[in-house]
């Protein structure tokens, strides 16, 4: 039992950052854009939500610092892939190694190659529901968590139960459709992205200011392609896409514990079965993938 | 005289070195219905397109209820009370018909959709469209499709409507419903401009005709003082001659394709082509007459080779073909004009590209393309076939009639021994019309086979020697063409069993 409850616990952690960021890119994909920039975006904002915390103190300033980090990076793919049109897959694939350059390259000038890696003195606290019961240890979470938990319903049901959503899906179903009836596709586009950056925004901080209360180079490690198979094989459905994260988390979760308990199986073999497996069940489950229409295209205007 | 709602000043628009449009001076009134009339690239497209934002004119004004305006974008001139319905349709299929209304004018941040299903609803009621707000336009038939383009700009107010060849894709009963809706919106003080390649469609339906030729306005003419004749005549700038068949009938009869108990079922699990069997003779044309909808995509997609049918087998010249293999069904010599234009050309590559596309071998050694004798062939076809373009042109930017062209001329040039020809004249004008059906009777005088679908009764009755009716998914009526009336073509086609065939 407590074996369980807490691989549970551990589950909900290691989903937390998936999760955030998987919800920021399906919001950015349904609106027609590939944003391969994440994984770098969450490693910039890592890197400084945890700067500005250290050095002003606050871990509420490091929190915003991060956000707008996030906010910024995908402004930016919008400026290339929404205004000039490039390719998304360059465009992503560019901004995620200019992310993570410039986190290294500022990580080294601010620390410059200290073997230890600095760390905050303090990092946001947990949160403890169900005090006293034996639900308790899983539900000792930081507060990120619940609020990425509370995401899930609420993008739903922005998706589909707001104007706004219906918007930022008919961009990404057909473009020509939304000019011809008067929207402006670009400004649509870039809300997504910036609703998506601050998801992935958070999604850094989580790691930086509250999982680790340190920074490392490696802290993302992957974590932002994981999150885009999850919206994949999820559909592009925030509910699926939580079902997805849940998966891999538990997964990974076991994986940790069984490396552990000393299981004889070679690590290897234990650290490709959360990816195998979520990749098998994910691809099972949401075989009519429905893709948006529009995606990887920019819009352009015919003869403008 | 009414004041204007709107007045066009001048209007011009090139694109590289080509003018489409050349200093158009119009007036528009409420209240009116004005067909816009002109060949293939004449630049009707283009007009109205600057009329909704979606071009910039290059010179001129628009006038609108006295002040000058300017549209930089669509949702201007939806502000300014213009409604525009496209050639191509531009909606979202997943979404519900409601949904796709009120896109960009949800009026609130929350959607209530009972709340806006309602409004549609009685939106759609109040102007006689009969739509179902909560069905997804994807399930929908194009005629469908085309009501929700329309209570689209309805719904937001427009005084002016323009629709771009509306009725090139409708059934003609369709049409008639078409044609009822604008005239009560008329009724209502709306001004409409309508394009159409069918000159007795504009009559119908117009008080004003304008014509447009090689970019400029030719004539603006009150519908009542002129005729189909002498607006033809405006649109080509000479007489233009209909075609006329060949009537003697090859007497022997050689099979070039059969097909046999062709069966399909669609995803539902209905059955969209029940046991079609069929030969089709050389030196003939074969017209299947049928509403659309009734099984002819699938007929057309299983004789070219693109959809495989439960049951059933093709043969050409007495060999059964491999069903479902595209490339087999050309090998053999199956040549093929697809329904839709656009499908068949690959839009973003040149004239030249899609010209010799299907023969790429021929023009190949060792994988590395002779970039000049693609250029010589594809020179050859624009001159055999008239296609206004250069051979580096983007195929994109040529107008709807040139774009059949290319596919006529790519497909008939490999001398098929059997021609699928569906819907082959949609949406193009009298002279390019023509001209198609001069190659197809060419085919047939050659000692090809020609099956030709069309929903264009007329057409079917002038090309054919013989002819067949489909409907429900079945082959209901065989005639020979001289001996086909009307009326029991008609009665076949709309499901009536009361016809003896
Ligand atoms: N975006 C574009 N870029 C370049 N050339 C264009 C573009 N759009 C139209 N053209 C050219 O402008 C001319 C007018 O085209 P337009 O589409 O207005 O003709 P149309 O009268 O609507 O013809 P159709 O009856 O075939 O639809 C054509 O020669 C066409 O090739
Ligand atoms: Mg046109």
């Amino acid at each position: 039992m407590d074996f369980v409850i807490a691989l549970l616990g551990a589950t909900l952690r290691i989903f937390t950052p998936i999760l955030l960021a998987a919800l920021g890119e399906t919001l950015i994909e349904r609106a027609g854009i590939l944003n391969l920039g994440i994984e770098g975006t969450m490693l910039l904002s890592a890197f400084s939500g945890f700067v500005v915390a250290q050095l002003s103190g606050s871990l509420w300033l490091g929190l915003s610092a991060a956000l707008l980090t996030g906010i910024l990076l995908c402004v930016f793919m919008g400026l290339l892939s929404v205004t000039l049109g490039l390719n998304q897959h360059v465009a992503g694939l560019g901004i995620t190694l200019l992310a993570s350059g410039l986190a290294l390259f500022s990580f080294r000038i601010l620390y410059g190659g200290s073997s230890t890696p600095p760390s905050l003195e303090r990092s946001f606290a947990q949160l403890a529901l169900f005090k006293g019961t034996a639900l308790e240890p899983i539900f000792s979470q930081y507060g990120i968590t619940y609020i990425a938990l509370l995401l899930v319903p609420i993008l739903g049901w922005l998706l589909m139960h707001t104007s706004f959503g219906l918007r930022l899906r008919s961009v990404g179903e057909n473009p020509e459709a939304a000019d011809i009836a008067g929207l402006n596709v670009y400004w649509v586009r870039y809300q997504a992205l910036i609703v998506g950056g601050a998801l992935m925004g958070l999604a850094g901080a989580y790691l930086s200011l509250a999982q680790l209360g340190a920074f490392t180079h490696g802290m993302v490690n992957g974590r932002g392609w994981v999150a885009i198979a999850i919206v994949i094989f999820g559909n592009w459905q925030p509910s699926k896409v939580f079902y997805g994260a849940l998966l891999f988390g538990f997964l990974q979760a076991l994986q940790l514990r069984l490396q552990a308990q000393g299981i004889p199986l070679p690590y290897e073999a234990l650290l490709a079965l959360p990816y195998i497996i979520t990749i098998i069940i994910l691809a099972l489950a949401g075989r009519n993938a429905s893709y948006p229409a529009a995606l990887l295209k920019a819009y352009r205007r015919e003869g403008a | 005289m009414p004041i204007p709602f709107l007045s066009i000043k001048n209007l011009s628009k090139r694109f590289g070195s080509l003018s489409a449009n050349e200093a158009i001076s119009l007036e528009l009134y409420p209240a009116e219905v004005l067909a816009l009339l002109g060949e293939n690239g004449a630049g009707k497209t283009t007009l109205t397109k600057m009329l909704y934002g979606i071009y910039q004119p290059d010179e001129g004004e628009l006038i609108l209820a006295g002040s000058p305006v300017r549209f930089r974008s669509p949702a201007d001139a939806i502000r300014h009370g213009i409604g525009f319905v496209s050639q191509h349709f531009s909606l979202v299929p997943s979404f519900t018909v409601a949904e796709n209304v009120v896109l960009g004018r949800e009026g609130s941040a929350l959607l209530n959709k009972k709340v806006l299903n309602d409004k549609v609803r009685q939106t759609a009621e109040h102007f006689g469209l009969a739509l179902d707000p909560t069905s997804l336009i994807r399930d929908l038939s194009v005629g469908e499709q085309q009501r929700v383009e329309i209570l689209k700009s309805l719904y937001r107010n427009c005084q002016l409507l323009i629709l771009d060849e509306p009725t090139a894709v409708l059934t003609p009963q369709d049409v008639d419903k078409l044609f009822e809706t604008l005239r009560n919106l008329q009724n209502q003080g709306l001004s409409v401009i309508i394009i159409t390649h069918k000159l007795e469609e504009a009559i119908a339906i117009s008080q004003r005709v304008a014509v447009l030729r090689l970019g400029k306005l030719v004539g603006v003419e009150q519908t009542q003082n002129t005729n189909a004749k002498a607006l033809a005549k405006l649109m080509v700038g000479r007489d233009s001659v209909p075609v006329t068949r060949n009537e003697q009938h090859h007497q022997e009869k050689t099979t070039v394709l059969a097909a046999k108990g062709l069966t399909v079922k669609d995803k539902r699990g209905l059955t969209t082509l029940d046991n079609v069997t069929l030969e089709l003779h050389a030196g003939e044309v074969l017209g299947i007459a049928g509403v659309a909808g009734n099984g002819q995509t699938e007929l057309v997609d299983i004789l070219t080779g693109m959809l495989k049918p439960e049951k059933g087998q093709v043969l050409l010249a007495g060999k059964t073909l491999d069903l479902g293999n595209t490339r087999a069904f050309e090998v053999a010599g199956v040549g093929r004009i697809p329904e839709d234009r656009l499908k068949g050309v690959i839009a973003d590559l040149s004239v030249a590209e899609n010209l010799t596309l299907e023969h790429i071998p021929q023009f190949s050694k060792t994988g590395h393309l002779n970039a000049k004798a693609i250029r010589q062939e594809a020179e050859n076809l624009i001159t055999t076939f008239q296609i206004k373009a250069k051979p580096n042109d983007k195929t994109r930017t040529l107008s709807g009639g040139n774009i059949q062209k290319i596919i006529l001329a790519r497909t008939l040039s490999k001398n098929p021994s059997a021609v699928i020809a569906a819907q082959p004249t949609r949406g193009l004008d009298i002279g390019a019309t023509n001209f198609v059906h001069e190659q197809l009777l060419a085919q047939k005088e050659r000692g090809a086979g020609v099956l030709l679908l069309s929903e264009d009764l007329d057409e079917v009755l002038r090309l054919s020697d013989r002819i067949l009716v489909i409907y429900g998914g079945k082959i209901v009526g065989e005639f020979m063409a001289a001996e086909a009336e009307l009326e029991t073509l008609g009665l076949l086609m709309a499901g009536s069993k009361d016809v003896a065939a």
